[in-house]
């Protein structure tokens, strides 16, 4: 592990060197990035340059074979029960149970994080899901699904939101929602880190970009501020 | 309290495991069919001796719980999987034995029911009496459930990150599940008055102190296997 001596107050994520191998197979060859408090960044790259398995180091899903991470100076592998109640991580697939309906899915959610049942309707009402807060998970379509495993990650009340692909699926309104949750937790003083195959619907609540190729950030200038109206190079 | 939190998300757990199996009827179904199904085949390979039926009931109870269980074991984390929730579930801040502790109950209930219904079907078709002390192989019957629950349930934690999950767990289960199966027969035997060169105490005593051994182990290895 290395020293801590780098931690700075002000950031909510920082990743230096990490390293991750399936097998022989070195995913992720060094990566060092870093999201200060109060920014949102999104982390771009073609498939399988490894954006997902950053996410999943970060929100303490996988340990790294290399390197160190911090989530507001809580070291990913050793304060990993600190920084899952800091994170909130929406995966590729919505993680929701099919044969319950919205409603108990999120009852669930607050029993698990020990919050009050009352909480629930208000949050269906603002992802816009009451009126089938009956109706089982199965019978749901995919944007349905995101918008309620949005609802269960507003409900974490996150500090540092880490968004693997989170506009998949999602309508207009659905990405307005998401946006909202965003600049709602980075308005706070907290931070989002998105992995993206598409800018532009967080063109309007990112801060700046940084790619990732075949495991690794190339080059410290490839990390940088996000023009106006940015222009991206098919992936 | 942090007590009344971790027991909150045991129950939320157990609630959500039990309700997911009543809904999907085809897991609890199929695994009660099987269950009776392997009864009724060992049945017809021990042929139409009553005496040799009624001596190979017992053990044939257990085997059926046996084999259909890993079923039970493998769907418990099969749920988790399949719409990706399990990854959602070991990022709920809180201790992660609850996590256990919460499937351990559901599976409990799920077995026992299962159960119930084998020994029904097994006093049917193969002819056993019910024994004078009936709460004795009640309470050998729920100590071996319990045995067979807490480590198929750790097991199928554990093969859950595999691929090859279906093959795994019976694999690493069975040699684990020898005590717990040997001490169950025996004592129910004995108990059924089928074996009088047994007593059924020692064998109590044996599945009691399995159980009490690996429900300790289990709850402190979770946290590991369960890590990716």
């Amino acid at each position: 592990m290395k020293s801590d001596s780098h931690l700075t107050s002000d950031s909510a994520i920082e990743a230096h060197g990490l390293g991750k191998r399936f097998g022989i197979r070195w995913v992720l060859r060094g990566v060092t990035l870093t999201v200060p408090k109060g920014e949102a960044v999104a982390l771009l790259g073609p498939n399988g340059s490894g954006k997902s398995t950053v996410l999943r180091i970060l929100g303490t899903l996988l340990r790294p074979n290399a390197g160190s991470a911090t989530i507001n100076a809580n070291d990913v592998v050793r304060d990993a029960a600190t920084v899952r109640s800091h994170v909130g991580y929406l995966a590729h697939t919505p993680g929701l149970y099919d044969d319950l309906t919205a409603k108990e899915n999120l009852e669930f959610a607050a029993d698990m994080l020990g919050l009050p049942l009352s909480s629930v309707d208000e949050i269906l009402d603002r992802v816009g899901l009451t009126g089938i807060s009956a109706t089982r998970v199965r019978g749901f379509s995919a944007g349905m699904q995101r918008r309620l495993a949005i609802a269960r990650l507003i409900m974490r009340r996150p500090r540092v939101l880490l968004l693997d692909e989170p506009y998949s699926n999602l309508d207009e309104e659905g990405v307005e929602l998401m946006n909202t949750v965003i600049r709602e937790v980075v308005s706070s003083g907290g931070a989002a880190l998105l992995a993206l195959h598409e800018l532009a619907p967080a063109r309007n609540i990112l801060d700046r970009t940084v790619t990732l190729l075949d495991g690794r950030v190339p080059s410290s200038e490839i990390e940088e501020a996000l023009p106006e109206n940015p222009v991206l190079s098919p992936i | 309290m942090a007590w009344q939190h971790d027991w909150r998300r045991v129950r939320a757990i157990a609630r959500k495991d039990l309700t997911t199996e009543l809904r999907a009827k085809a897991g609890f179904n199929g695994v009660a069919s099987l269950a009776v199904t392997i009864l009724i085949l060992l049945g017809l390979a021990l042929g139409p001796d009553a005496a040799a039926l009624r001596n190979a009931a017992v053990g044939a109870v257990w085997l059926a719980t046996l084999f259909s269980g890993v079923l039970a074991f493998n769907r418990s984390f099969q749920v988790e999987l399949e719409s990706g929730a399990l990854e959602p579930l070991l990022l709920y801040p809180g201790a992660r034995w609850t996590i256990f502790a919460g499937k351990l109950i559901a599976n409990f209930a799920f077995v026992s029911l299962m159960v119930a219904i084998v020994t029904v079907a097994g006093i049917v078709l193969f002819g056993i009496a019910v024994p004078a002390r009936w709460p004795s192989l009640i309470a050998v019957i729920a100590l071996g459930v319990i045995g067979l629950v807490v480590l198929g349930t750790f097991y199928a934690s554990m093969a859950s990150r595999s691929r090859a999950r279906e093959v795994l767990l019976p694999l690493l289960l069975f040699p684990m599940l020898v005590p717990v199966l040997l001490a169950a027969t025996t004592a129910s035997k004995a108990l059924l008055g089928a074996d009088i060169m047994h007593e059924a105490g020692p064998w109590i005593r044996l599945l009691i102190g399995f159980d009490i051994v690996f429900l300790i182990a289990t709850f402190i290895a979770f946290e590991h296997v369960i890590e990716a």
